[in-house]
């Protein structure tokens, strides 16, 4: 007992000097004074303290193998009970499904103009995660530059708009096949690479994409961007600002039911079973007939693809663009929801996705934080649940007892 | 991603001489990347050693220099408001800034490296991007988004009149103070036993184990020298451009990537060739084409040879274990 | 491949040859892993391939498959039609569905996958279900994947683990895992099928057990097999042929008893501790 608290206190002790002078002293160059802040050393001890003691146990809980968090027992299995209870078969969870839907469709016409615009972003970020989680999920190509795609999706519409006239229903596709263009053109040249160093080659990709359209000034506005998108047509009328916020709900509502039927069919396939397998081993891939180009081009352009419709719904949800929207820190803010959802898993990047963007909004203490918060996630759940919060739904499959037919 | 230009050409001088075949402009060019470029080198040295021992890229490598030029600029800072002199000032904060850039780098290798030993590839790395992404938002939530002045604090150096055009003070002491630090590197490295450790663990861990070499130690002992490294160029860099913010690390740390790779990760004379073509490479294209594209060329070299020759300038291929 | 053409067909006098390798050798920096090797095997036939560590006997199948280029020299496979196809610098998931299949030395299944579907991944050359399939889900592609479930059942039941068809492939026994690997690469429908130290990890009655299987799988699906494995008495009752390896070169090939009389090899393996 006496070792995790000692060894407590000397963690307490080494982060107080190690973050001594970042958060110990702040300068006012204007007066020529310096405010110590002794404070906030103090508090940063005793929170180590506590943190240390709970990192300790939670590692020696992982060492046994056990959960992080046990219920006491009969709680835990009534609330086991109570969670899978609309889940169980398929009657409740077709009960359940609708009474979700039934409160997503009338949510917009209860709440704020301001609340809808969150939920719009919200089921937006959903959107980008379960593309992302397409390649980084369920292939296991790490991609560091997924917002570049979102910008080539938001860019097609506002530039193809701006220059000649098209209509948001004209660019929903143009922007997805433009994401899958590029997806394929970084896909190319990336197929022999190993994991590590896909992951900058991408990284590398996205901050190009975004330097160019910073730079390219004549084309994209720079970083004054592009203004005055207009939203949707709604049977060839466009609607008032309010009006169209609410249609954006409805039609990213949509997009998000497409994408999450689309996904799970995806990977329930022969060609998803091919991108699983990539995740564990290339070399038993390509050993059992799988043909590793193909397959990750294949990853790749299906998961830039929701990327660049995204993109299209992006500009415009927003009327306006410019590239700060599309930098490293979005790419990762996606990649966090990835990786606390759930690698792979469908229902649990979509919770992570809401989590992530619902949280900071209406928990205004969050707000600053929220980076903060994604990269801790991000190491946290590496090493204490690298499997994320909802671990791979297992499919289902149907023997047909022999047939006494051999292969 | 707001990013200053790292480590730009000094005042007056692009416009006055730019018409191309200036002999002089050629010759300011060139210093002023071998400036820049020696920075490089210092922040890819840490990459490279890191990926010699535990092959990961170590993505927070970037915060750490950030963190020492955050150091010695709030050091600096007091220590001025105090009334010390300018030169003693300089090395305080110089020492500050190492010892505690080390201590950073020691600590996020036993938090958030350490416990992913042995997992699957992907996982210290998303671990190290996590670190970055906090390590940023750590200084921006204790500090400021603002950019902080960094104190004049070099002598002015009159041997330099001669050549005030090519080398301001700054200059010449990022050029002296990365030579002597690679220097000690390489006698670090080549002629102690913990050098020698060092070496052993990164050609073969499980042999260096066996011959009871403690590779915990020897991955704290790489991250602390690396860190120090990439403090010293932090130091160096803050007091050449004369400010620092908590965003400086991200692209910092990319392009030393960048000169890592280019000399051929994992080789420690690679790094200090890959940062010293990369900061010339950067220095001409702003230089005789325009500062627009600098950050893009670096990233379209990472990718070029990424792609083309993994291996690097200096690197060896490997051949993967089946 | 004109030159090939001369000898295309092969002539029917003598058994048919599934497998020929003709001078394979194979460069790593300066050393020379494998050194001008002939190798041919016939349809139906079980080959050995033995040799001390480090003889380069898994750089062979390497070679063979396709995850490394030789050097030089020349790998030919027949067709189920007896014509000859070359497969230097083809890359491995041709080769694979050109008829060739393999197991590894240190098991390389797909752990976080149940048992059926690491089977059912060995189908992915044989099947053709594309992305349209997969989103609409016509007729065809659910026929296909039924097809798929049940064949890749059936050859769960042969290797006797169909009972732990939804488990997962990490969760299994060092001996299952072995045998889940030789089913995996059946589901590919080979004709040539490579074996790498498929006894390593077993114990006395799994090792019978795979010796039986293998000698199912050859008289049951003609399937032509070559092994590499330390397991002496294994090697000795299974085998129809042996080659036996040392630094990278053949030393000695033929029958069992051939080979345990020939003095090269018993040199090669003076010393080394024989498990037989």
């Amino acid at each position: 007992m006496m070792r995790p608290v000692s060894k407590a206190i000397l963690a307490s002790i080494w982060f107080m000097i190690l973050t001594f002078p970042v958060m110990g002293i702040k300068l006012n160059t204007v007066e020529q004074t310096v405010e110590w802040q002794f404070d906030r050393i103090i508090l940063l001890g005793v929170a180590i303290f506590f943190l240390s003691l709970l990192w300790n146990w939670c590692f020696s809980r992982k060492g046994r193998g056990l959960p992080l968090i046990a219920l006491p027992s009969g709680m835990g299995a009534t609330l086991g009970r109570l969670c899978s209870l609309p889940l169980r078969d398929s009657r409740s969870r077709a009960v359940s499904l609708t009474v979700l839907l039934l409160v997503m469709l009338v949510m917009p016409l209860v709440s704020s103009f301001y609340q809808t615009n969150i939920m719009i972003l919200a089921l937006l970020y959903v959107m980008l995660a379960l593309g992302l989680n397409i390649a980084v999920g369920i292939a296991g190509q790490l991609v560091l530059g997924y917002v570049a795609f979102y910008a080539v999706g938001a860019y097609a519409y506002a530039l193809l708009n701006q220059f000649f006239g098209l209509g948001f229903w004209a660019c929903l596709p143009v922007g997805g096949l433009l994401a899958v263009l590029f997806g394929l053109a970084l896909g190319f040249p990336v197929l022999r690479l190993r994991g590590d160093y896909l992951a900058i080659v991408t990284l590398g990709f996205g901050e190009i994409v975004r330097l160019t359209l910073l730079n390219w000034t004549s084309l994209t506005g720079g970083s004054g961007g592009i203004k005055n998108i207009p939203g949707p047509s709604f049977f060839g009328k466009q609607l008032s600002i309010e009006d169209n916020t609410i249609f954006i709900y409805y039609l990213v509502l949509l997009a998000v039911i497409l994408t999450i039927v689309v996904i799970t069919r995806l990977k329930n396939s022969r060609v998803g079973l091919a991108l699983q397998a990539l995740r564990e081993d290339e070399i038993a891939c390509e050993a059992m007939g799988i043909d590793l180009a193909r397959v990750k081009l294949s990853a790749f352009a299906l998961s830039s693809c929701w990327a660049g419709f995204a993109g299209v719904i992006f500009a415009a949800k927003s009327t306006f663009i410019n590239p700060a929207s599309f930098t490293f820190m979005e790419s990762a803010m996606i990649l966090s929801m990835v990786v606390l959802g759930g690698m792979g898993s469908i229902v649990g990047v979509v919770i992570a996705a809401l989590i992530l963007i619902l949280a900071p909004e209406y928990l205004r203490a969050f707000s600053d934080y929220r980076m903060l918060i994604f990269g801790a996630i991000m190491v946290i759940m590496m090493i204490f649940r690298p499997q994320g919060l909802v671990t791979g739904e297992r499919r289902k499959y149907r023997i047909n007892a022999l047939k006494g037919e051999q292969a | 991603m707001a990013s200053a230009p790292f480590c730009p050409l000094r005042p007056g001088r692009t416009a006055a001489h730019k018409n191309g075949m200036d002999v002089q402009y050629f010759i300011e060019l060139f210093f002023s990347g071998l400036t820049r470029g020696s920075i490089y080198a210092l922040i890819a040295l840490g990459y490279t050693l890191v990926y010699g021992i535990i092959e990961l890229i170590n993505f927070a490598h970037g915060e750490i220099y950030m963190l020492g030029a955050f150091t010695a600029l709030l050091v600096a800072g007091v220590l001025g408001i105090m009334g010390f002199p300018a030169g003693g000032i300089l090395v305080v904060a110089a020492l500050a800034a190492i010892i505690w850039s080390a201590a950073y780098g020691f600590t996020l290798e036993k938090v958030a490296y350490k416990p992913l030993r042995g997992a699957p590839r992907l996982s210290p790395l998303i671990s190290a991007i996590g670190m970055s992404i906090f390590l940023q938002n750590y200084v921006l939530l204790a500090q400021t988004s603002e950019y902080l002045p960094f104190p004049r604090l070099l002598p002015d150096m009159e041997f330099l009149d001669y050549i005030d055009n090519i080398m301001g003070p700054s200059d010449f002491l990022i050029l002296v103070c990365s030579m002597l630090a690679m220097v000690a590197l390489t006698l670090f490295i080549r002629y102690t036993k913990m050098g020698k450790a060092m070496r052993a663990t990164a050609q073969n861990r499980k042999m260096a184990l066996l011959l009871g070499i403690n590779a915990d130690r020897i991955i704290s002992l790489t991250f602390i020298v690396g860190s120090a490294l990439a403090a010293l160029g932090g130091v160096l860099i803050a007091s050449h451009m004369g400010q620092v913010n908590f965003s400086i690390g991200f692209l910092a740390g990319l392009k030393a990537f960048t000169a890592a790779v280019l000399g051929g990760i994992g080789s420690i004379p690679g790094a200090v060739v890959g940062g010293l073509v990369l900061g010339i490479a950067e220095s001409f294209t702003t230089g005789y084409i325009s500062g627009n594209y600098e950050d893009a060329l670096a990233f379209a070299l990472l990718i070029f040879i990424l792609i083309f020759r993994p291996d690097g300038i200096l690197g060896k291929a490997k051949v993967q274990k089946v | 491949m004109n030159n090939l053409a001369k000898h295309d067909a092969q002539t029917t006098a003598g058994p048919r040859q599934v497998l020929v390798v003709e001078g394979l050798s194979r460069d790593f920096g300066g050393l020379r892993a494998l050194n001008d090797l002939d190798v041919t095997i016939n349809e139906g036939e079980i080959v050995a391939l033995i040799g001390p560590n480090g003889a380069g006997k898994t750089t062979f199948f390497n070679c063979v498959t396709g995850i490394y280029t030789p050097t030089e020299g020349q790998i030919f496979l027949y067709d189920a039609n007896g014509k000859k196809q070359l497969l230097n610098g083809k890359k491995p998931h041709i080769i694979t569905s050109m008829g060739m299949a393999r197991t590894f030395q240190n098991i390389r299944l797909f752990g976080d996958m149940t048992v059926l579907e690491n089977v059912m991944i060995g189908r992915h050359c044989r099947t053709h279900a594309g992305i349209w399939g997969a989103l609409t889900r016509n007729a065809r592609t659910r026929r296909e994947e039924q097809d798929t479930i049940d064949r890749s059942y059936a050859l769960l039941e042969t290797v006797n683990l169909a009972h732990l068809w939804n488990e997962s492939a990490r969760n299994l026994s060092y001996g299952a895992q072995r045998r889940l690997e030789i089913a995996r690469a059946l589901a590919t429908e080979p004709r040539m099928l490579l074996l790498d130290e498929p006894a390593a990890g077993m114990n006395p009655h799994e090792t019978q057990e795979l010796e039986a299987l293998v000698r199912d799988l050859r008289s049951r699906l003609k399937l032509s097999i070559l092994l590499i494995e330390h397991d002496m008495g294994m090697v000795m009752s299974l085998s129809d042929r042996i080659y036996v390896m040392e630094y990278g070169s053949r030393i000695a090939y033929g029958t069992p008893e051939e080979v345990r009389s020939n003095p090269r090899v018993i040199q090669a393996y003076l010393g080394e501790s024989d498990d037989a």
